[in-house]
């Protein structure tokens, strides 16, 4: 197969995939919370067991997703891939705000607070210099 | 908010930041991409605020306050040279971030119902474990590989005997710790992981070498992003997993990429003590070899006689902050009717891509600047070759000779052009620490002297 056709059927695959991803964690996300839901009170047994083969599928596919999609990325533009990357990662501020924003103080608050802050540089430093770099990216003129 | 619909607002989220990395196929899409990683972290995290765990805002806004002034501050005023630096900065923040929400997580276990303190699920404590062990490691390698960039540690590997033995040892004591908090699940033990985490982050970045930095950053980004994965698990967040695991091939395959550029296996890249000053140049006969050097005027007559230039830019450009001057004077050159275009190699620089933005900060269109692929074969019918701070990426020696260092990887053969000029400092081998046959053809001539004054005489001299 000619590499260029090659190139584009991996690109819509990766559409496909992350169209099928999507639909697999919006799925298990329910599921999940049905599970938490009705079995709140029980202990740690068989249902804490599906809830991580839940994240486990969503796992596997989203790197699947992440292959296909990061191939595609053009070599001259990695410097934002890895900008923008770390930037996205920091979306474990997620975690952190749970933990800062209790009615009642417990220690838990104080690394949260902490986890907030050191998210929050690489959220605002990670996007802003990656949309500096993209700036720079010009075509020709003329 | 309820958790169906939280549920959905992560789902678009993790859309988002997947159409973000999609947009980075090519510069016309990369800012609208950009723009959707930002709604991305916008939603989660006003769907985080909204829902029922959180009550108390001011600890949030302060922390997100300050976190965002800083981060602003340093991103606007940061020199794109220095970069890769604030890559590496940026990889350890994650990192720590990723062992503090782990900490919290650790001691109200209630708040994201993973069960009550003392008696927290097993599962829970497996993924809480692992989170915290990548995120400290990011968190300490990170902070070496920024000292390394930054040029406050040596760049020169750093290799002790046992030091191998030593880190398997640290591995395999971190494992024991982790079965033992997942048995016993003790705050000692968890923060016993954490210490033997970040005393291993640190051991395993000393003995790789400054120009292998590439592979080292690439390796951090991804860890950062399993780190994120762990925290995934442990909260129950497909978003957080999702993520994580985007982030985590992303950078698996910069550093399978620029491994790759180099024609050595990912393990010989961590497993380090490649290159630096231990190494003694080769080519016992150099009495014999004769080099002829010229000066910024001769170079500019060659130049202005030439049909087609091709640009070779490495490091050392952004060491000297040559890319202004050069791209004044392929503006000149250009103006003169030549054909001047760029080539990079994939492992130019010290982060994936970093010659690109370099360039593209100097104004130089996109369109000029060619990867390996797509230019090498043009050197044979190009008039001059100027390589500008590159070395290595050069050298014939990795195609003809293989008791070389860096025989088998890929170069620019920008041998096969009618002229090859060097600007360079001296004769000095580069990382590899290998001499370059090139320096002493008959069709080179070196241009000694910093590249930015190198760049700024040829211009004044095509006048």
């Amino acid at each position: 197969m000619d590499p260029v056709d090659f190139a584009d059927s991996a690109y819509k695959l990766s559409g496909e995939a992350s169209r099928l991803a999507e639909r697999l964690a919006e799925l298990a996300q329910r599921a999940t919370y049905a599970d938490a839901g009705s079995a709140a009170a029980a202990t740690a047994g068989s249902g804490s067991a599906d809830v991580f083969l839940m994240g486990f599928t969503v796992f596997v596919l989203a790197i699947f997703v992440g292959y296909y999609v990061v191939w595609h990325v053009t070599p001259a533009l990695h410097s934002p891939l890895m900008s923008v990357t770390n930037a996205i990662s920091s979306v474990i501020v997620v975690g952190a705000l749970i933990a800062a924003g209790p009615a009642d103080f417990n220690i838990s608050q104080v690394f949260g607070f902490i986890a907030v802050t050191l998210a929050s540089i690489n959220i605002f430093g990670g996007f802003i210099v990656t949309q500096r770099m993209l700036q720079m990216f010009r075509k020709k003129q003329r | 908010m309820s958790a169906t619909a939280s549920t959905l607002a992560y789902l678009i989220a993790s859309i988002c930041f997947i159409m973000a990395l999609r947009g980075l196929s090519s510069p016309e899409t990369a800012r609208r991409g950009n723009l959707l990683g930002i709604i991305g972290m916008v939603i989660a995290v006003v769907t985080t605020l909204a829902s029922p765990e959180v009550v108390s805002y001011t600890t949030i806004i302060a922390g997100i306050v300050i976190g965002g002034t800083i981060g602003t501050v340093i991103a606007r005023r940061i020199e794109m040279t220095a970069l890769p630096q604030l890559v590496a900065a940026f990889h350890s923040l994650v990192g720590l971030a990723a062992v503090f929400v782990a900490a919290a997580a650790f001691h109200t276990p209630e708040a994201y119902g993973i069960g009550v303190s003392g008696s927290i699920h097993a599962s829970s404590l497996i993924e809480m474990s692992l989170g915290t062990a990548i995120g400290a490691i990011t968190f300490t390698g990170s902070i070496i590989a920024f000292g390394k960039l930054q040029g406050l540690v040596s760049s020169n590997p750093l290799s002790f005997p046992g030091q191998h033995i030593l880190n398997l040892a640290l591995g395999i004591l971190l494992a024991l710790l982790i079965a033992l908090f997942v048995s016993g699940e003790s705050g000692f033990l968890f923060w016993m992981i954490v210490l033997l985490s970040l005393i291993l982050g640190v051991l395993l970045i000393v003995p790789i070498g400054g120009a292998d930095m590439p592979v080292v950053i690439s390796m951090l980004n991804s860890y950062s992003g399993w780190a994120a994965c762990g925290i995934g698990f442990t909260l129950g967040n497909n978003l957080l997993i999702v993520t994580g695991a985007l982030v985590g091939s992303s950078g698996a395959i910069l550093s399978y990429i620029m491994c790759k550029g180099m024609n050595r296996s990912f393990f010989n890249v961590i497993l380090g003590g490649f290159g630096g000053e231990g190494v003694a140049a080769s080519g016992p006969d150099l009495g014999d070899k004769t080099v002829k050097s010229g000066s910024a005027e001769d170079a500019a007559f060659i130049l202005e006689n030439a049909g087609s230039v091709i640009i070779v830019p490495g490091y050392g450009m952004a060491v000297a902050q040559a890319q202004q001057a050069l791209r004044e004077m392929g503006d000149i050159l250009k103006s003169r009717g030549v054909t001047v275009r760029y080539a990079i190699h994939p492992v130019a620089g010290r982060m994936p891509g970093h010659m690109n933005v370099l360039l593209a900060e100097a104004n130089v269109p996109y369109d000029e600047v060619m990867e390996l692929d797509e230019i090498n074969r043009d050197f044979s019918s190009t008039d001059v070759a100027f390589v500008i701070g590159a070395n290595d990426v050069t050298n014939p020696a990795a195609k003809t000779d293989p008791s070389s260092p860096i025989y088998g990887m890929p170069i620019l053969d920008v041998e096969n052009a009618r002229t090859v000029l060097f600007s360079k400092r001296s004769l000095a081998s580069g990382y590899a620490g290998v001499d370059n046959e090139l320096f002493y053809r008959d069709n080179t001539m070196m241009l000694f002297g910093d590249a930015k004054k190198m760049c700024e005489d040829v211009v004044k001299a095509l006048g």
